[in-house]
């Protein structure tokens, strides 16, 4: 297969990869950086499971191909765990029960994250439209969204995460 | 990995696009923001030799106000119109749309050029268009040329556009201070395509109705449109219009009849509360 070179920057580092162009950015980052916190689910754009950030807004990966990333900058759940707002994200799922199997909860959280970061969010209504592209198959959304409303209220407590406009 | 292998170019210039996409009848495709497409070739039902990405094209994201329109670019997202980042010549209804199309993961990359180059009956932004009388901007390899949205849209997944021809913009007339807009949409849950769409537009002397997720392209709702003229239209009359319009309508069975009619009704009672 012709592979093509490609240089983004993942996490804040420079990265060079030969890719092939039908690899999805969900591809490279598993296949080709072997950093597997971003799941594969549909790969069509249905579940949500592969969400990362491409130049500070939150995208599917499996619905921007790998080239199309060139000269970006790319954040995934490896990249944040010196991040405020995952840090409280990751207490209150833990706490409200928001992970069952774990598969969706890499997107979740990034979702979540990007949710918080820039939207005032303060019923279940906001929690549920803002996470609806997001698919629990195991149907664990309850906990979710008392995880995430959680957190949003601490966050709120604490200011840490303030979205910048409403 | 799904997809189905192609090569891939990412041209610096709307003219290099061009010319990629025409060159030697070449087997390429256009991609901008990828959310119909990438999705279209994992499951293999769309394909090409050749991909060329006009995501990043300037001459694709440009927006201009004049006092009669708006010029939006094809390659302005529904993100950049939710936020408020350009310009909306409907007093707000093409910000509100934008905000319920998909999820803001899609928004973040769809594209309005590329919503209307799909043309989806059940999309939002190709009903909206029509609603406002927009007009496309085209470029090809014979040149420029405009067409109003409400041809250029044909049928089930069909435009006129054709081969190596890419949307540029859409000039967009801008709504009066005081024009009345009302948006109904039923979908399964939030961000899912609608099984049906309204948006009524009052602006002076002239009404329009649009009607979306109803037969193989948006419809206007000429007896509908009437109708909402009359400023004291009883609900009698309104139904009346819609049946009437809903009867040019193939395939629609009494479940999507009775939906069609209460997503215009909900719409038209928006706009006069507006």
């Amino acid at each position: 297969m012709t592979t093509v070179s490609l240089t983004l920057n993942v996490n804040g580092a420079d990265i060079t990869t030969p890719v092939e162009p039908r690899e999805t950015l969900a591809d490279v980052l598993r296949e080709r950086l072997t950093m597997t916190a971003t799941h594969i689910g549909c790969e069509h754009g249905a579940c949500g499971a592969c969400s990362v950030e491409v130049d500070g807004k939150i995208v599917r990966s499996c619905l921007m191909l790998g080239v199309m990333a060139e000269g970006r900058g790319v954040v995934t759940l490896e990249g944040l765990n010196d991040d405020p707002i995952i840090a409280v994200l990751r207490r209150a799922f833990h706490e409200k029960h928001a992970v069952q199997c774990g598969f969706c909860t890499p997107g979740m959280l990034m979702m979540a994250r990007d949710l918080l970061k820039n939207r005032h969010v303060t019923s279940e209504r906001d929690v549920r439209d803002g996470m609806a592209g997001q698919i629990c198959r195991c149907t664990g959304y309850a906990g979710i969204v008392r995880a995430i409303l959680a957190a949003a209220e601490e966050l709120r407590r604490t200011s840490a995460g303030a979205p910048a406009s409403a | 990995m799904k997809p189905a292998p192609f090569a891939y170019v990412r041209p610096a210039s709307l003219d290099d696009a061009l010319r990629l996409l025409s060159a030697d009848g070449g087997d390429a495709m256009p991609i901008a923001g990828g959310q119909s497409l990438v999705p279209l070739l994992a499951l293999r039902m769309s394909g090409a030799e050749r991909l060329v990405d006009i995501g990043r094209l300037e001459a694709l994201r440009q927006v201009a106000v004049t006092p009669s329109t708006v010029m939006i670019g094809a390659g302005i997202t529904h993100a950049e119109i939710e936020d408020g980042r350009v310009a909306d010549p409907a007093n707000g209804l093409m910000r509100r749309i934008a905000g319920g199309i998909a999820y803001r993961a899609i928004r973040n990359q769809g594209t309005i050029g590329g919503s209307v180059a799909l043309a989806d009956p059940a999309a939002d932004w190709p009903s909206c268009l029509i609603a406002l009388g927009a007009v496309a901007r085209i470029a090809g390899p014979g040149g420029e040329r405009t067409m109003p949205v409400e041809h250029l849209i044909e049928g089930v997944f069909a435009t006129a556009l054709a081969p190596g021809e890419l949307i540029v913009a859409f000039d967009i007339p801008r709504l009066a201070p005081s024009a009345r807009v009302g948006f109904a949409k039923v979908a399964r849950k939030t961000g899912a395509f609608a099984m049906s769409l309204a948006i009524v537009i009052l602006d002076g002397a002239e009404a329009r109705v649009v009607l979306g997720g109803a037969g193989t392209r948006p419809l206007v709702l000429a007896h509908t449109s009437a109708a909402v003229l009359a400023p004291n239209a009883a609900d009698a009359a309104l139904r009346d219009a819609i049946v009437r319009d809903l009867n040019a309508v193939d395939d629609l069975d009494a479940y999507a009849r009775r939906l069609h009619t209460a997503t215009v009704l909900r719409a038209i009672t928006e706009m006069r509360a507006s």
